[in-house]
């Protein structure tokens, strides 16, 4: 019963999306107010769709936390022996289930949109809840019609399939989900950029409504990123953080965009310029989401994702993106040339640094989205090739090197127009800072170009993040100042990370046997013993290793070689001891033979990496600062509104009282 | 009307073109093992269950080529190929099994419902004879010639259509 519930309510959920869309339409076309007789329904048909759509989504959740086998997907991708949180995690674990928790999501944010969002003219929110419910209407179709999650077998399974055991891991209960949300936050920023362009009512207002919903995808998709890149260097047991892999790519190119759209709409909404080129960026970040979706989904690129590989799917998500993409594409062309230019400003000014970081961050989307796809327009002429690091660091670092300059300035200019020797001390001082960690770093080691710059940069970028608060009184500066100042010293913690990681770490490999010890930067490094153990459904060999830096206090590191069965799969636990400066990573590989008194022998890696973990410490903070700034816009937002309320009722009281004063003439 | 900016649609159209070619276009994903057409790795297995013989690399040196399958009872696509193993089995073709991580009990229990194809079934309870000879699940099965000599690796279950297929290859093993 449980499936059937979920399922019947998917359907409803899909009928309400087509209610939204063509009520949404038909007010549109009839140019009704909110109270006409279709555009009344438009809103509580995104309401009720958000229910019934979580309704579907805990019902999946509900069959994969009871193990029951006789839903399809439970039995292909659950275990009755597995953890109960690996068995709810493992709703969202395969190609239906996070599909159904995607449109979830959407729902419940089309939801709030209809239930709270009041500012809007009425025309371009109808015409955004009919984009929002066209939209939703394509992903349900995608499900039911080619993806059902509560499809059930003939006869119960008599054991699940398992889940693959690289997933079994508590990174996979944070990372997807995190990362789905602020997919189709870009979706809703998506919405209202075709609402507003379909009514031409780009417009400062629309931008302070949108950024919000900017803002929290973005805020998501750094912490889904941050998220994935650490579970990625923990779980892979390779010892890097980031591979160029296309499903990472395909995480990294929405973040881009939507990096870029978050400014460009703070220049519309605080001086109503760039209008096309944020509708733009607000149709580029969707399409980045979907096309990564597209990547990953249909098995067109080859990758250690591709967990739900089916060409049939797809053709389903393409045709979606030809629709969606195409489509918005299409209005965008047709229309975009009718929206009135916004304000100009001269090039230096803030505005002007904005655009340029802007015009670099979509220069990187380009390389990236270049390189990944790249495979795929070689494989149509028969020949295979790989894209990697080689292509991605260099290329992308020609436009990041100048964006990151200009956005340790940018934030200390002024709108419209500044003069660059008004900030010429500052200026001085960045620079200095950059140049002299750049002389010392280039003097005092053999390092890659791309780390000596990183270092650099990150230094001047970390004093000039928090210039903007230079001679403000610090209780006063906003709220959303403060998230910027956070978010771009982020950067610089991020950024730092990286370069210090590919400069400085040291890594040892080596055969030992147990007693043996070994030196790796400063650290002594002894295995103690390798014992095999087992787990609920694997079972490991497990080294337990002494570190010991100089003379201080020894700390024990297990890593683990684990073998899954059901299905089976090898794969590496690493070991992990965290310092303030950075990581000591250990993995136990396979025996190595015998050593001449017949001890066994036991590949062991271990890696120093200094302040390796300032990448992710800074990805933190980029989205704490993201976080900042959306608590302080919406406050400043309501207390506008509350303030605009509170004038209109006093003007009214003000008219009522000259009304009463000239009624009192004729009575006196 | 500005011609730019249809730019951005023309780019999209074009990447349709491409993604929609590529994914009419069948797709080959199975990795060969890079140890095809070079020695089996030596291994010496213990009987999987006590009704029958381990196997070692041994039993495939002399005679006719042989197939070697990687196989488990837990696994659900063995059951579906068992039925495929019978049928080479009847055409006298020789199968050696070898089971992974399996219990002898469960193993008994599956050659009672599915058929024994088998003439030896080897235990391997740690998957070294996987890893050494790059399987990356099961089941896999290979053809082995009279040298000892991998020549052909099939990845996943053998469904009816790949019959003809092992055959020839185990044919062609022959020279």
């Amino acid at each position: 019963m449980i499936a059937e519930i979920g399922l019947a309510a998917l359907w409803l959920a899909a009928a309400l999306a087509a209610l939204q869309l063509f009520a949404g339409v038909l007010a549109l076309r009839q140019n009704q107010d909110e109270d006409g007789e279709l555009a009344r329904l438009v809103r509580p048909a995104a309401m009720v769709q958000a229910l019934l759509a979580s309704l579907a989504f805990l019902m999946l959740m509900w069959c994969f936390a009871i193990t029951d086998l006789s839903v399809k997907l439970v039995a292909a991708n659950s275990h009755s022996l597995k953890p109960i949180l690996y068995k709810v995690t493992g709703t969202w674990g395969n190609h239906e289930g996070s599909m159904l928790l995607w449109v979830a999501v959407m729902a419940m944010s089309g939801g709030l949109i209809g239930w709270l969002e009041k500012r809007l003219p009425v025309r371009t929110m109808q015409a955004t809840l009919a984009t929002q419910g066209f939209v939703a209407l394509g992903f349900y179709a995608f499900l039911l019609l080619s993806s059902n999650p509560f499809e059930r077998l003939p006869i119960p399974a008599p054991e699940g399939q398992g889940l693959n055991p690289l997933l079994q891991d508590i990174g996979l209960a944070l990372h997807p989900p995190t990362l789905y949300i602020g997919y189709v936050g870009l979706s809703v920023a998506f919405s209202f950029a075709i609402g507003a362009l379909l009514t031409r009512n780009v417009t400062p207002e629309f931008a302070r409504v949108m950024r919000p919903w900017v803002l929290g995808a973005w805020v998501f998709l750094t912490l889904g990123i941050t998220a994935g890149s650490y579970w990625a260097y923990y779980e892979l047991g390779w010892g890097g953080w980031w591979f160029w892999d296309p499903v990472e790519n395909a995480s990294l190119m929405p973040w881009l965009a939507a990096t870029a759209l978050l400014h460009s709409t703070s220049v519309l909404a605080a001086r109503d310029a760039l209008r096309t080129w944020t509708i733009m960026l607000g149709v580029v970040a969707f399409s980045m989401s979907m096309l990564g979706t597209f990547l990953v989904r249909s098995g067109v690129l080859t990758s250690v994702h591709a967990f739900a590989v089916d060409p049939e799917r797809g053709s389903f998500i393409l045709a979606l993106l030809a629709i969606y993409i195409g489509g918005s594409l299409a209005i965008f062309a047709l229309r975009a040339g009718t929206v009135a230019e916004g304000k100009r400003f001269a090039m230096t000014s803030r505005e002007g640094a904005l655009v340029f970081n802007n015009v670099m961050l979509s220069a990187i989307l380009g390389i990236v989205l270049l390189g990944t796809l790249y495979p795929l327009l070689t494989e149509a002429f028969d020949i295979r090739v790989s894209v990697g690091p080689p292509y991605f660091n260099p290329v992308s670092a020609i436009f990041a090197v100048p964006m990151f300059l200009v956005m340790a300035a940018g934030p200390l200019m002024r709108w419209r127009e500044d003069k660059p020797a008004r900030i010429q001390l500052e200026l001085a001082i960045v620079g200095a800072i950059i140049l002299g960690v750049l002389a010392v770093v280039a003097v005092l080691g053999d390092y890659s170009i791309l780390a000596i710059l990183g270092l650099a940069l990150s230094a001047g970028l970390a004093i000039a993040s928090f210039m903007p608060l230079r001679g403000r009184k610090l209780a006063r500066v906003p709220l959303a100042t403060w998230g910027m100042v956070l978010a771009h010293f982020g950067v610089a913690v991020s950024l730092f990370g990286m370069a210090s990681e590919s400069a400085f770490t040291t890594e040892r490999l080596s055969a030992v046997t147990a007693g043996e010890s070994q030196q790796v930067a400063g650290w002594n490094i002894t295995l103690e013993s390798v014992d095999p153990i087992a787990g609920p459904n694997w079972t490991a060999m497990e080294a337990r290793v002494i570190a010991q830096r100089g003379k201080g206090e020894a700390s024990v590191m297990v890593p683990q070689a684990r073998n899954f069965w059901a299905p089976a799969q090898a794969t590496s636990e690493s070991a992990l001891l965290t310092r303030w400066d950075g990581q000591l990573y250990a993995v136990i590989g396979d025996s190595a033979g015998v050593d001449a008194n017949g001890n066994q022998r036991w590949q062991l890696r271990v890696w120093w990496k200094p302040f390796v973990t300032f990448i992710w410490y800074g990805g933190l903070l980029i989205a704490l600062g993201g976080a900042l700034a959306i608590i302080g816009r919406v406050s400043t937002d309501l207390k506008r509104r509350r303030a605009v309320l509170r004038g209109t009722e006093k003007r009214a009281e003000a008219e009522q009282l000259k009304m009463e004063k000239i009624d009192g003439y004729g009575t006196f | 009307m500005r011609w730019t900016l249809w730019i951005p649609l023309g780019l999209f159209v074009f990447f349709l073109g491409v993604a929609g070619y590529q994914l009419t276009q069948p797709k080959d994903d199975q990795i060969p093992s890079a140890m095809v057409e070079k020695a089996l790795p030596e291994f010496e297995l213990p009987a999987a269950v006590e009704t029958m013989p381990g196997a070692s690399r041994a039993n495939f040196i002399g005679g006719k080529p042989k197939l070697l399958n990687i196989w488990a009872s837990w696994c659900l696509p063995c059951i579906a190929e068992a039925k495929q193993l019978e049928v080479l089995e009847g055409q006298g073709v020789e199968i050696i099994g070898v089971a992974i991580r399996d219990k002898p009990e469960d193993v008994a229990n599956f050659l009672e419902r599915y058929g024994n194809p088998y003439t030896r079934i080897g235990k391997d309870d740690i998957s070294s004879l996987m890893l050494e000879i790059g399987a990356s699940g099961v089941p896999e099965t290979y053809v082995i010639d009279a040298e000892g000599v991998i020549r052909y690796q099939h990845i996943g279950d053998i469904r009816l259509e790949h019959i003809p297929l092992l055959l020839e290859e185990l044919k062609k093993a022959e020279t």
